[in-house]
């Protein structure tokens, strides 16, 4: 099992997910974080107060798959979240070392 | 065309001058009354929530409830010391620097009692409404020491300040003191409410010091979605404000609305043209700090000129206000954060002396003043001179002692909070509370 974690322009979410669904996987984990990397952050003005921000919204999405789907995965991902802009994100992927579903007690693969 | 527009008007006013509001002698009207006690609810309102709203939109999201919570305290501490006997000492007497002891604890505010500063309302009413200037005045300050005044240190501010500075420049003005006489014209507050407010701002910004992180630190604004809702309360409340100094339901009130309402979108239009041109975009911030601008610029002025005169003094106050809160205070160096200088200090001293060059005696024209105020424009002026002395006096008196009050506080309890609570936040440090 492998721990994708994916991080998006917020903007992309909906695009990313219908793109997942397409290849059955049902279920992720979303959450709103700020970040940087290549990509530059704006000018806010107010009134006499100029702040550079340089930290930008994100979407950081963890998703838990079978092995077998990661090469997959990544890439319905990365061409459903790309949009050749700086800023774009990143994938990681870590090893999961066991699973459960809560309600059912299934375990391993056949909780994912 | 401003002349055809004067004769106009002069017509107008003639017309409704046969309306109780010329009487001379003292009796409740039920218009009045009426109007009066919804004016009240209004400016009340002004400070809980608009100036609430407005000032903790703008601060960070640490500091947004304790914020909010100087303008509740400036709310219930000042209420109950006017009551008191701040009410007394500023609209009672013929003395020139201060009113008597007459009406302290209210006695003599009987059911039916009636001001001779206003003869048609009950005095009970007139008291409070004055109550709702000193309130919004107070909390008003604050705005320039936001993110670190100690809250122990601003109770004692509410109650020293209160008395010492607006109860004084609340009676010359308006109490039948010696700028009254003198012959200034204050329809609302330019003096006693802006002028004084924005000055006591400075010296307390200066006093206190700067924002650990000014000038380095993103100290951007919470949400202005609040600040946005606070104006709409504060514009909406200025037409008690303005419109309520008429003290009855008349002519000269819906006059005064009017020209609150034309200076307030002048203002908005002009800072936000102002901002688009010089930094390339049109913020939000702009928009409603221009409004404030011309809000508190015409506030003097609302009962002394016509409309398009308000549209002027709007577009002024826009224009002055933008260049005192975006080149002034970066030229000057001080951390007055909520801009109470930059625009009610700014609009104030604008508002009051253009009241001087504007004023339009047909307005203010009554049975014992039949010719009415009038100003530069109408061949007086001498009422320039009445305006700066006010203007000066107002200055004086306001920074010098909000100083020493000040220092005092400060020799009891430390002004500023402590640093780390500085950076943890004053929700969490001073109140015990924070935004989920």
């Amino acid at each position: 099992m492998k721990f994708v974690i994916a991080v998006i322009k917020p903007f992309k979410l909906d695009e990313v997910r219908d793109a997942l669904t397409r290849i059955g996987i049902h279920g992720m984990t979303v959450t709103e974080v700020k970040g940087y990397g290549r990509q530059k952050g704006h000018t806010e003005i107010y009134r006499g107060a100029e702040y550079q921000v340089n930290f930008l919204p994100k979407l950081r999405l963890e998703i838990a798959i079978a092995s077998e789907q990661l090469d997959q995965v990544i890439e319905v991902i990365a061409a459903a979240a790309r949009t050749g802009q700086i800023g774009d994100g990143k994938i990681f992927v870590m090893p999961v070392e066991r699973a459960m579903r809560i309600r059912t007690g299934e375990t391993d693969v056949d909780a994912l | 065309m401003t002349r055809a527009f004067l004769r106009l008007a002069l017509t107008a006013v003639a017309a409704s001058a046969a309306s109780p509001v010329f009487a001379q002698e003292p009796k409740i009207d039920a218009g009045d009354t009426a109007w009066m006690i919804g004016a009240t609810g209004l400016v009340l309102m002004m400070t809980i929530p608009g100036l609430a709203l407005f000032y903790a939109g703008m601060v960070r999201k640490k500091n947004v409830l304790a914020t909010m919570a100087q303008s509740l305290a400036a709310t219930f501490l000042v209420s109950v010391v006017w009551a008191l006997i701040g009410y007394s000492l500023a609209f009672t007497g013929e003395g020139a620097f201060i009113g008597t002891f007459d009406r302290i604890f209210l006695t003599g505010v009987t059911l039916d009692a009636i001001s001779p500063l206003a003869k048609t309302i009950p005095e009970s009413l007139f008291m409070i409404y004055q109550m709702t200037f000193a309130i919004i005045t107070v909390a008003l300050v604050a705005g320039s020491v936001a993110d670190r005044l100690r809250f122990s240190a601003f109770l004692l501010f509410c109650v020293l300040w209160l008395l010492i500075v607006y109860v004084p420049i609340a009676h010359w003005v308006w109490g039948g003191g010696f700028l009254g006489t003198y012959g200034l014209i204050d329809f609302a507050g330019g003096t006693v409410v802006h002028l004084n407010a924005g000055v006591a701002g400075l010296v307390a910004a200066y006093v206190v010091g700067a924002r650990r992180g000014y000038g380095s630190e993103n100290l951007a604004p919470y949400d202005l979605a609040l600040a946005v809702i606070g104006t709409g309360l504060l514009w909406v409340g200025w037409f008690g404000f303005n419109g309520g100094s008429a003290l009855g339901a008349n002519s000269r009130a819906a006059m005064a609305i009017v020209a609150t309402h034309l200076a307030a979108s002048m203002g908005a239009f002009t800072w936000m043209a102002l901002e688009w041109w010089t930094r390339g975009k049109p913020s939000v911030l702009g928009m409603v700090s221009g409004a404030i601008a011309g809000l508190g610029t015409i506030t003097p002025a609302s009962g002394f000129v016509l409309p398009m005169q308000a549209v002027l003094i709007g577009l002024v106050a826009g224009a002055f206000c933008f260049w005192a809160c975006t080149w002034l205070k970066l030229k000057i160096g001080y951390d007055d954060s909520l801009d109470v200088f930059g625009v009610h200090g700014v609009g104030g001293f604008t508002g009051t002396l253009l009241a001087g060059v504007f004023a339009v005696g047909a307005l203010s024209a009554t049975p014992e003043l039949p010719g009415g105020v009038h100003g530069l424009l109408e061949g007086n002026p001498q009422q320039i001179v009445a305006q700066l002395y006010g203007i000066v006096v107002t200055l004086v008196w306001s920074g010098a002692l909000t100083f020493v009050i000040l220092k005092v506080i400060g020799a009891l309890v430390p002004l500023r909070v402590r640093q780390e609570d500085e950076v943890m936040g004053l929700d969490v440090t001073l109140h015990g509370e924070a935004l989920q």
